[in-house]
């Protein structure tokens, strides 16, 4: 993988890009949100059938789920998740201690409420990948501190 | 070399399927689409002493008179097909894998073009290419 700082300016950029392109009308309806998100999952879909083209088989979610918290995290951020939770029906919560795409932003509550746009294009790549594997889910996060962010997955079941 | 080569999506509708051109086409999409119920078979939690949980290769699907079908299935659940001639002996089961192994790798590179839309049928010149390469030359 190239070097981080390439990912990370492009990916501010981006944030930056699609909201100065929004109308006025569409900034506050959270459009924005969803065509990042809708970048990353184009984009995980891809990434996905590149990293698993030399893995065995997958067994079950759970071996997925693991794999994205440590080959795929590893790959895309340099690190692994840090918690994985589940309540065995379907919920899964990452959790990422020091999220790489946030490090350079102030780590006081300054700019808490803007940061559900710089997670918006991760939680596509999840959502993505995870299609990609035959998991249809919703990826919502949460940032309670400007470090720490926790990814909810959920799995819907057919 | 292979008589005909079919990569098909896991709703299972083929997204590509080139066979040599002098033979009759529809046979050969008849093989292919009843090569399916064995994949799904093989890939099943039942049939487990049939083939290695873990590996992506299924090996021979099954023979008939004329002709050999191998297949192979990707993590996304991608399957490839291919047909190839009963009377090639020559054929070993490495080269059969490095086969689906080119395979793999292009389809990986349409997977990753942004023109292109999963679930489309694939018109990459690349890919129909590397296939074409692996097919009988027939003139």
């Amino acid at each position: 993988m190239a070097d981080e700082a390439l990912f990370l300016l492009l990916h501010n950029e981006m944030v930056s890009g699609v909201y100065k392109s929004a109308e006025q009308g569409e900034v506050e309806n959270g459009r924005c949100i969803t065509k990042l998100e809708n970048m990353g999952f184009r984009v995980g879909q891809g990434l996905i059938e590149r990293f698993t083209k030399d893995t065995a088989r997958f067994k079950d979610e759970l071996d997925i789920m693991k794999f994205i918290c440590k080959d795929f995290w590893t790959t895309v951020f340099k690190k692994q998740i840090d918690n994985l939770r589940t309540n065995h029906q379907g919920i899964y919560v990452l959790q990422d201690n020091k999220f790489r795409l946030l490090t350079q932003m102030s780590a006081g509550k300054q700019y808490l409420e803007h940061a559900s746009k710089y997670l918006a294009f991760t939680c596509g790549l999840i959502r993505g990948g995870l299609s990609n594997l035959g998991i249809k889910s919703i990826v919502t996060a949460e940032v309670s501190s400007m470090l720490c962010v926790k990814f909810q997955v959920m799995i819907q079941k057919l | 070399m292979a008589v005909c080569v079919a990569v098909i999506a896991k709703e299972n509708y083929p997204l590509y399927i080139r066979s040599v051109p002098t033979e009759n086409e529809l046979k050969f999409h008849y093989m292919v689409h009843t090569s399916l119920d064995v994949v799904d078979e093989k890939i099943s939690a039942l049939g487990k002493a049939l083939v290695d949980q873990r590996e992506l290769y299924l090996g021979l699907l099954y023979p008939t008179e004329d002709h050999k079908v191998y297949g192979y299935v990707t993590n996304s659940k991608v399957k490839f097909v291919m047909v190839v001639d009963a009377s090639n002996t020559a054929l070993r089961d490495n080269e059969i894998r490095s086969m689906f192994r080119k395979l793999h790798n292009s389809y990986t590179d349409v997977m990753c073009n942004p023109f292109y839309n999963p679930g489309d049928r694939i018109q990459s010149r690349a890919f129909d290419s590397m296939v074409t390469s692996m097919m009988i030359q027939v003139c």
